[in-house]
């Protein structure tokens, strides 16, 4: 079974859940071939390339991928998908936008965010918020999959993979580019980081957020997250917001704090590997899932927990 | 312009389900139905750009069981001019509902199609971007602002690592995200009003789609649950605990 994983980027830098969505493109069949779409992608390309057991990097390098548009993107997938029995993308947002174009012009029922690759055809998949999993057999032709990279563990490097250029496909005119803000920070990523320090509503405003969730996640060299509360209210921006609706975590060790535990937000949390969680009511629901549960005020106990953090790691 | 918005009956977010212990599926019976958030702030959306002048009707549509029609009174005790129910009480994957969707377009002519995002149920997120490809329309999905301006749409979108926004040409289908708007609950006035605004009913057959299933689900099951933790006394022992017992820090 060829197997078309996209790869999801910035156009300078190959995005790490594209490791994570190669290992289930693998386990679905070989070769797998890697896309790169997108401008002046070329170093994109080039550490695609270096992944273990991908056979081919497909570089398409043109304006009209710059932003990964969806409408000349899924027209680029169409016409390489005849060489594929499956296309295969991260749950990005990037991915999540274009893929089910693809399939519907592949006449294609595409199965969305798979946690495990049973069978070629077979997956497991999550549904309502994770409450149940559900096994899904594809019988169409081709396979479109997309993965919930925080249920697969990232290939690692050690290959070295042709790089072919294609050119671009139709352009079919239908939207165009306007603007994007993209807030520039030296955290790791939400979806790759081994640690998330997550706020709540508790935490009361963007000025506390920055006083007291920011630094502690500094200090464990973590990733920050929050609620959707704290991201209604303003606290955080959208896309720190984790969730059934938000992302989707599985790190090291992920520190809740005054977030109450809502279905929706354990639906993007619930599998990683460590919880800890901080709430003043000791009945939350969070402590239902918390490895380690202290009931407390956040106002201390974060400032408590960062020194404390400071000291054992000297 | 007419605005056409899909809406969807879902078990209500605040219930948990359960998974029959048979594997054949989640409890759905006697358990809370409602309409699917996203689209009660597409609704929202399309009646805002009704009351601004941009629209001239707003049509909502529910694709599913005959109970679907509570689903469509509530959209139109929101203020939804009238509905469309396509009845059909098997399962009905996104692309067929996108099939269904598009017979609807062809019928009514609408100058933009509002989804929401994904449903809760599935979490297919999938419907309206399978319906812009079929009809050959732009997309803009997760959509945090949509501002109708001559002859297209400037929306806003939610994407990882901050916001983007797109101009759409022509008539276009827009996804909704969790901060487009906050919806509004209709008034007692507008619960009794909207039962005298009209559904029609059509069915698949009528849009000549085949709804049979392209997936097949072979089993349902529990996610694995995570064993009790416990609770500690002070942040020293947190940090202990983490330190040299989980080995996380
Ligand atoms: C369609 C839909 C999608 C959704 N998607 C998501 C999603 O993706 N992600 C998500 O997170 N939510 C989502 N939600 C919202 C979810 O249902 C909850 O409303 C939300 O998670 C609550 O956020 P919270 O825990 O921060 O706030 P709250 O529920 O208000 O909890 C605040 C907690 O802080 C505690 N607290 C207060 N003060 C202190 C203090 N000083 N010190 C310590 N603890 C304190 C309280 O005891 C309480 O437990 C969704 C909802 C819907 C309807
Ligand atoms: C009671 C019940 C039982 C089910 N059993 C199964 C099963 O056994 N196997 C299985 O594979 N699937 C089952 N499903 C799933 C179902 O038939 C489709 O797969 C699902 O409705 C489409 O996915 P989604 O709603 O997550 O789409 P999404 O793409 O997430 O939906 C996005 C948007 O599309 C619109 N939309 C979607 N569906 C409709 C609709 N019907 N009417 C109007 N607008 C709509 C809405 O605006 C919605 O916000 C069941 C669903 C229900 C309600």
């Amino acid at each position: 079974m060829a197997v078309l994983l996209i790869a999801e980027h910035d156009n300078s830098a190959l995005n790490g859940v594209t490791a994570k969505a190669l290992t289930a493109a693998a386990a679905m069949g070989s070769p797998v071939h890697v896309l790169v779409a997108g401008q002046n992608a070329k170093a994109v390309a080039e550490a695609a390339a270096k992944l273990s057991g991908v056979e081919k990097v497909l570089l398409a390098d043109d304006t009209l991928y710059a932003h990964r548009l969806a409408e000349p993107l899924a027209a680029l997938l169409v016409s390489l998908a005849p060489g594929y029995d499956a296309i295969v993308g991260p749950s990005t947002a990037s991915a999540k936008n274009v893929l089910p174009r693809v399939a519907a012009l592949l006449d294609v029922m595409q199965v969305s965010d798979i946690i495990k690759v049973v069978a070629p055809d077979t997956f497991e998949r999550p549904i309502y918020a994770g409450n149940a999993i559900q096994t899904v057999k594809s019988n169409d032709a081709k396979k479109v999959v997309t993965v919930r990279t925080a249920s697969f563990a990232a290939t690692p490097e050690g290959g070295s993979a042709a790089i072919e250029t294609v050119g671009a496909a139709s352009d079919p005119a239908l939207s165009t580019f306007v603007e994007e803000s993209i807030a520039a920070s030296d955290r790791p990523e939400l979806t790759a980081a081994k640690i998330i320090v997550s706020g709540g509503r508790a935490v009361g405003s963007r000025e506390k957020f920055a006083e007291l969730i920011e630094p502690l996640a500094d200090a464990l060299g973590a990733a920050v997250g929050a609620s959707r509360a704290a991201v209604d209210a303003g606290y955080a921006p959208n896309d720190w917001q984790v969730g059934q609706t938000g992302k989707v975590v599985a790190p090291e060790l992920y520190v809740a704090l005054g977030i109450s535990g809502a279905i929706q937000h354990l639906a993007g949390m619930k599998d990683s590997k460590v919880i800890v969680a901080v709430n003043k009511d000791e009945e939350a629901p969070i402590f239902q899932v918390a490895d380690y549960g202290l009931v407390g005020d956040i106002n201390t106990v974060i400032p408590e927990l960062k020194a404390e953090i400071a000291k054992v790691k000297g | 312009m007419k605005i056409l918005v899909p809406v969807k009956r879902v078990v209500d977010y605040n219930v948990k389900v359960r998974v029959k212990s048979d594997g054949s599926g989640v409890e759905l019976a006697n358990v809370k139905m409602s309409m699917n958030p996203f689209d009660e702030i597409a609704v929202e959306e399309a009646l805002r750009l009704k009351e601004a002048g941009k629209a001239t009707e707003v049509i909502a549509v529910s694709i599913g069981p005959a109970q679907a029609s509570e689903t469509l009174r509530t959209a139109l005790a929101m203020g939804a001019d009238r509905g469309i129910l396509v009845k059909t009480d098997g399962v009905v994957e996104p692309l067929a509902v996108a099939k269904i969707l598009k017979g609807v377009v062809g019928e009514e002519a609408p100058g933009l199609v509002i989804l929401g995002k994904q449903a809760i149920d599935d979490d297919c997120n999938q419907t309206g971007q399978m319906l812009a490809a079929l009809l050959g329309w732009p997309q803009a999905t997760f959509a945090s602002k949509v501002v109708v301006e001559d002859g297209g749409a400037l929306v806003t979108r939610e994407i990882d690592g901050g916001l983007q926004t797109l101009k759409l040409n022509g008539p276009a289908i827009v996804t909704t995200d969790l901060r487009l708007n906050e919806p509004r609950y209709a008034s007692l006035p507008n619960i009794m009003k909207a039962k005298k605004k009209p559904i029609a009913e059509k069915t698949p057959a009528d849009y000549g789609v085949d709804v049979a299933p392209r997936l097949e689900v072979l089993k349902t099951a529990e996610p694995a649950g995570r064993k009790a933790g416990v609770k500690v006394g002070s942040v020293a022992e947190l940090v202990a605990k983490l330190k040299d017992e989980a080995g996380v820090i």
